[in-house]
């Protein structure tokens, strides 16, 4: 009760603050906007190049605005030295993990909502039909993307060079969410059934897992330094 | 007791033995660099000693850190205040980080000590530096802590502020709070100390009871050990 109180308000003043600031907010939706005819501009009218490409430009467009968001999760500690204030709160660190997981997750959801009406807007798609398994592979595939991250961006918040290594560090391990998030997002888009792409759910979850757990336990070291 | 701490190969800290019981409030003094800033910070387990113990309320600053931080209030250089949050909101997230509870009213309470309460709803942004220096002395007031650690603690207080500060650390004193206070200041604050400490050359080159030093005396002592007028 206790840790989901802690985690709670970590999440609600992660929320506020970007909810009165929208810094991170406003910057990502001109970044959905700017990749989105990037896009068109690169794929033309061509409807099969689209079908084919769709997947990929979807998760490349969730990728890169995750990047820019994750990477500001601790930026905002850093003001004030609060990040000391986060290290002095007695208790399990977890907590503020938990939080900051539950925020980003949240923030990036609502950039991802935004992409994929773009994405429906600007290249006339039909999304509401696999909107049910779409909605499943991309929240599994956000919960690991912000719970690496979410850890990453603790890790690399007071290294000089962090905005470039917090994505060399980011990716590589990644590698299997992007992969089962691509391959179950081609195969939900083209119509076939959840069942079809089992496997790479299997995958997605035992990765958020994995992950979550990793940052859970380890991020009282992190932020300790 | 017998305090280290070196950055590399500089030595900040060398030997340093400090002890202050409950009631009592000590002022360091010392140069800029001379480690005051990074004994509080090994004090409030904020950095690793590089050797020697420190302990408060009987726990391990270095193998208890938890059970230190639920003991200590710290009021250092940065506010620890989120500029887009209310005063409220500041005191109310803090509080419940700790894993208290945070009562309206006592959120309130401590608002009205640092007579920030009718400017409790509003956005920290629009403050100026003493009232966020008084919004993180609130955050203390509503802490209750055992032991006080207070780097320059007067700074960016007006008149008001510093007379009110002067009170609530006597009233803290009075019921048995234990306080280190780092200053460069040799003012009316320091009416608050019992002791005086002068940190130089990484030790503890003076220790003495405040009643037993004259200000003048300590201006003499003060520029010996550290070589600087104040």
């Amino acid at each position: 009760m206790r840790f989901a109180r802690r985690a709670w308000i970590m999440a609600w003043k992660d929320l506020t603050v970007e909810g009165r600031s929208k810094e991170t907010l406003n910057s990502l939706f001109f970044f959905a906007l700017l990749l989105i005819f990037l896009f068109q501009f690169a794929l033309g009218p061509d409807r099969e190049r689209l079908t084919a490409a769709l997947p990929g430009l979807l998760w490349l467009g969730f990728i890169l605005s995750g990047l820019l968001g994750l990477g500001r999760t601790f930026v905002g500690e850093r003001d004030n030295d609060c990040w000391d204030g986060l290290r002095l709160a007695p208790g399990d660190k977890s907590a503020i993990y938990v939080g900051k997981l539950a925020g980003n997750l949240l923030l990036m959801l609502a950039v991802e909502t935004i992409f994929l009406l773009l994405f429906e807007l600007f290249f006339d798609l039909d999304l509401v039909a696999a909107l049910p398994g779409l909605a499943l592979v991309v929240g599994l595939g956000t919960l690991g993307l912000a719970a690496v991250g979410t850890l990453f961006a603790a890790m690399t918040a007071h290294v000089r060079a962090r905005e470039l290594l917090f994505p060399v560090l980011l990716l590589p391990v990644e590698v299997p969410v992007l992969l089962g998030t691509v391959k179950a997002t081609e195969a939900v888009l083209l119509g076939e059934p959840l069942g079809a792409v089992a496997h790479w759910l299997k995958l997605l979850v035992a990765a958020d897992v994995i992950y979550v757990a990793i940052g859970v336990l380890t991020f009282d070291v992190v932020l300790d330094g | 007791m017998g305090l280290r701490k070196a950055f590399g190969t500089t030595l900040v800290l060398d030997d340093v033995t400090l002890s202050v019981r409950p009631g009592e409030a000590v002022a360091l003094l010392g140069a800029n660099g001379a480690g005051k800033t990074t004994l509080l910070r090994i004090l409030a387990t904020l950095a690793h000693p590089s050797g020697g113990t420190a302990r408060i309320a009987g726990f391990d600053c270095a193998r208890e850190p938890e059970r230190v931080r639920e003991c200590i209030g710290l009021v250092a250089h940065g506010t620890l205040i989120y500029e887009d949050l209310t005063a409220f909101e500041n005191l109310r997230f803090w509080r419940v980080l700790a894993g208290a509870p945070a009562p309206a009213r006592d959120v309130r309470e401590a608002l009205a000590a640092v007579e920030l309460e009718p400017y409790a709803d509003e956005r920290v942004r629009t403050f100026s530096a003493g009232m966020k220096r008084r919004l993180s002395l609130a955050r203390v007031v509503l802490a209750r802590p055992l032991v006080l650690l207070l780097d320059e603690p007067f700074a960016g207080l007006d008149q008001r502020g510093k007379k009110w500060l002067e009170e609530y650390l006597q009233a803290f004193k009075a019921r048995a709070g234990a306080i280190v206070m780092v200053t460069h200041s040799f003012g009316r604050q320091l009416a608050v100390a019992d002791r005086i400490a002068i940190l130089a050359g990484g030790r503890i080159a003076l220790d003495r009871p405040r009643p037993a030093v004259s200000a003048d005396e300590l201006m003499r002592l003060y520029a010996l050990h550290t070589e600087e007028a104040p």
